[in-house]
């Protein structure tokens, strides 16, 4: 294929705008985070004038980071965990029966995410508050209710994505494995959902990712021992005298980002095939 | 429930499986329940968590409810349609707010999702192409994405503060601006919010349309080219009407998040906006959970919810859209 010059030049540039655009924060998050907290709370230079790592190490005590990367991790990873069976059940039903009403359920789906947040926050917790008042089960500022809160905010698109996902593995070879005389679970357990193997571990990294970053429900939700990250965080802004320790914040926030960037960007792939194959159609 | 529901569908396969073809077809009637199990833990998760609430929701829009009656809500005064004429009531300054909060969060969402469909084109068109360092650019992009939502808008109100970064760049450096521009106020607030908020949702828009463009047939733009078509006629005539469908759908999830967005407004002036960042979550927070009038939050929600409903109706029927299909259903 032959491009023009022109062609060529364009694509340069607005590659390089774009990638500049995306890294301009990414830059200033590392350059603020390698620096001495007075001069993170000074002109912002692109290379800081004393390179310092101290924050990396002064944020574990600064704040309890650990224990809110702690919380972070059990309330979002049970969520995800939990969430995963329950959208794959869903996603073979859709794809391997004719059901009626199919159509409507996808669409409820999807109409779920109309649904602002901040909505559902009073009556959830009122819900949890009686819950927990005759039943006795401790929801609010416990983790089972955050757990609970955040599987069913990742499941509509866990469903969603898992549909479109499985709908593209071809149903030839879970067939076979049938009339060699599988059952017809086990068929799909053995044939299928191996192969859609990618595509779940890409769901469940969304899965753990929307109890990762969530913000609204956490600031209602959790009291200091069950504190989550993005809430946790916050506390940096009042550490030490009222100061915004801004380079411990922000050695913090690649800290926290890191283990999600990875999972994300190696299944990247996966996350594509299940998001276009339920929007392609 | 869900436990007992797989196990009925395990062994009813496997006495599908196991038998001869034939015997299948008088199961067949009862077997048909069987998939809907499959369905029920999903929906009974979604009731509990997003139903109920929503019932509750509704009920509290109707109720007067503050910190006093909030603690037995159940028995709470009715109140009618009092909230919803306080929510609409015009000549009161709450209302006008509320308002002038609905323009600008329609405002808001406009300019994020197009602008970020704008970029996330540019940047799969361009990606679709074969060269060096195309897997680099791909992650790259991808990375805003991937990181917590409160960590993309943390460093972009740090950068936005009067010493911060955007300053360095656009007023010592480039000198368009006053280094001493103060973003986070006025009608600039507006503006840095729609910045952070794009830089966050346009890697969406990128991965879908990316998608979207490699499930198009090469054949189609190896006809285009032997007639002759240019880049620019080649991304009018095969690529934009091939995407079109990916493109609806992407606008319409983006524009639900943007449209609800609570997190940017949130992390970067806390409960006190300056009036141009006031989007329509944190309007409703302010007047439910800082101003403690949980009743008149419940009914502003409630409108904001019918408004994006008809909103998506409109839409999905003026542009003809389908969604929710499976090839198998």
């Amino acid at each position: 294929m032959h491009d023009s010059l022109g062609y060529k030049i364009t694509r340069a540039v607005v590659l390089t705008l774009l990638a500049l655009f995306t890294l301009y924060p990414l830059w200033s998050l590392f350059s603020v985070s390698a620096t001495t907290a007075s001069a993170a709370g000074g002109v912002f230079r692109w290379i800081p004038k004393t390179i310092n790592l101290h924050a990396y190490v002064a944020m574990w005590s600064s704040v309890p980071l650990l224990h809110f990367l702690l919380n972070s991790l059990l309330v979002s990873a049970v969520a995800a965990i939990v969430a995963l069976p329950i959208a794959i059940l869903a996603g073979y039903g859709l794809t391997r029966y004719k059901l009626a009403g199919s159509g409507v359920f996808l669409r409820v789906i999807l109409a779920t995410q109309v649904f602002p947040g901040v909505f559902f926050l009073i009556p959830l917790f009122v819900l949890y508050v009686t819950i927990q008042d005759s039943a006795g089960i401790a929801l609010d500022g416990s983790y089972l209710g955050l757990i609970i809160t955040y599987l069913t905010f990742s499941l509509p698109f866990a469903i969603w994505m898992l549909t479109g996902y499985l709908d593209t593995v071809p149903r030839d070879v879970e067939e076979a494995a049938m009339v060699d005389g599988a059952g017809r679970l086990r068929a799909f357990f053995s044939t299928t959902l191996r192969m859609a193997v990618p595509g779940v571990a890409a769901v469940g990294v969304f899965a753990f990712m929307t109890g990762w970053g969530e913000v609204l429900f956490a600031s209602v939700l959790t009291n200091s021992a069950t504190r989550t990250l993005p809430i946790g965080l916050q506390l940096f802004e009042n550490a030490q005298g009222g100061v915004i320790q801004w380079n411990q914040l922000m050695a913090a926030s690649i800290t926290v980002s890191l283990p999600v960037v990875v999972g994300f960007l190696l299944l990247q792939r996966f996350f594509v095939r299940g998001l276009s194959a339920g929007a392609v159609k | 429930m869900a436990v007992t529901s797989v196990r009925d569908t395990s062994t009813e396969g496997g006495g599908r499986g196991s038998g001869p073809p034939a015997s299948g077809a008088p199961k067949r009637r009862k077997r048909q329940i069987i998939p809907y199990f499959l369905l029920l833990p999903a929906v009974i998760a979604v009731a509990i968590v997003m139903v109920g609430p929503m019932l509750v929701g509704v009920l509290m829009s109707f109720l007067h409810l503050n910190q006093f009656t909030i603690a037995n809500w159940t028995t709470a005064p009715w109140a009618g349609l009092a909230n919803f004429r306080i929510a609409v009531n015009l000549s009161e300054p709450i209302a006008r707010n509320l308002l002038s909060s609905l323009g600008l969060t329609a405002g808001y969402t406009v300019v994020v999702v197009g602008v970020s469909w704008a970029l996330g084109m540019a940047g799969a068109v361009f990606l679709s192409d074969a060269f060096r360092g195309r897997a680099w650019l791909r992650s790259l992009f991808l990375l805003p994405y991937a990181i917590p939502v409160y960590v993309g808008v943390m460093v972009w109100t740090l950068m936005f503060q009067q010493n911060g970064a955007v300053n360095t760049l656009l007023g010592r450096d480039l000198h368009l601006v006053s280094q001493s521009t103060f973003w986070l106020a006025g009608s600039d607030a507006f503006w840095s919010m729609v910045i952070t908020t794009v830089w966050r949702t346009w890697p969406f828009a990128f991965l879908m349309l990316l998608a979207g463009l490699q499930a198009i047939p090469r054949e189609h733009y190896e006809a285009a080219r032997v007639d002759g078509a240019t880049r620019w006629q080649e991304f009018i005539k095969v690529t934009m009407p091939s995407v079109r469908q990916v493109s609806l759908l992407l606008v319409l999830i983006t524009g639900f998040w943007t449209f609800n967005d609570f997190t940017t407004p949130f992390i970067m002036f806390s409960t006190a906006p300056p009036s141009s960042a006031r989007l329509m979550s944190i309007e409703i927070y302010i007047n439910s959970i800082v101003n403690l009038n949980f009743g008149l939050g419940a009914a502003m929600a409630v409108i904001m919810i019918i408004l994006l409903i008809i909103a998506s109706f409109v839409y999905l029927r003026l542009l003809n859209m389908r969604v929710g299909d499976v090839t198998n259903a």
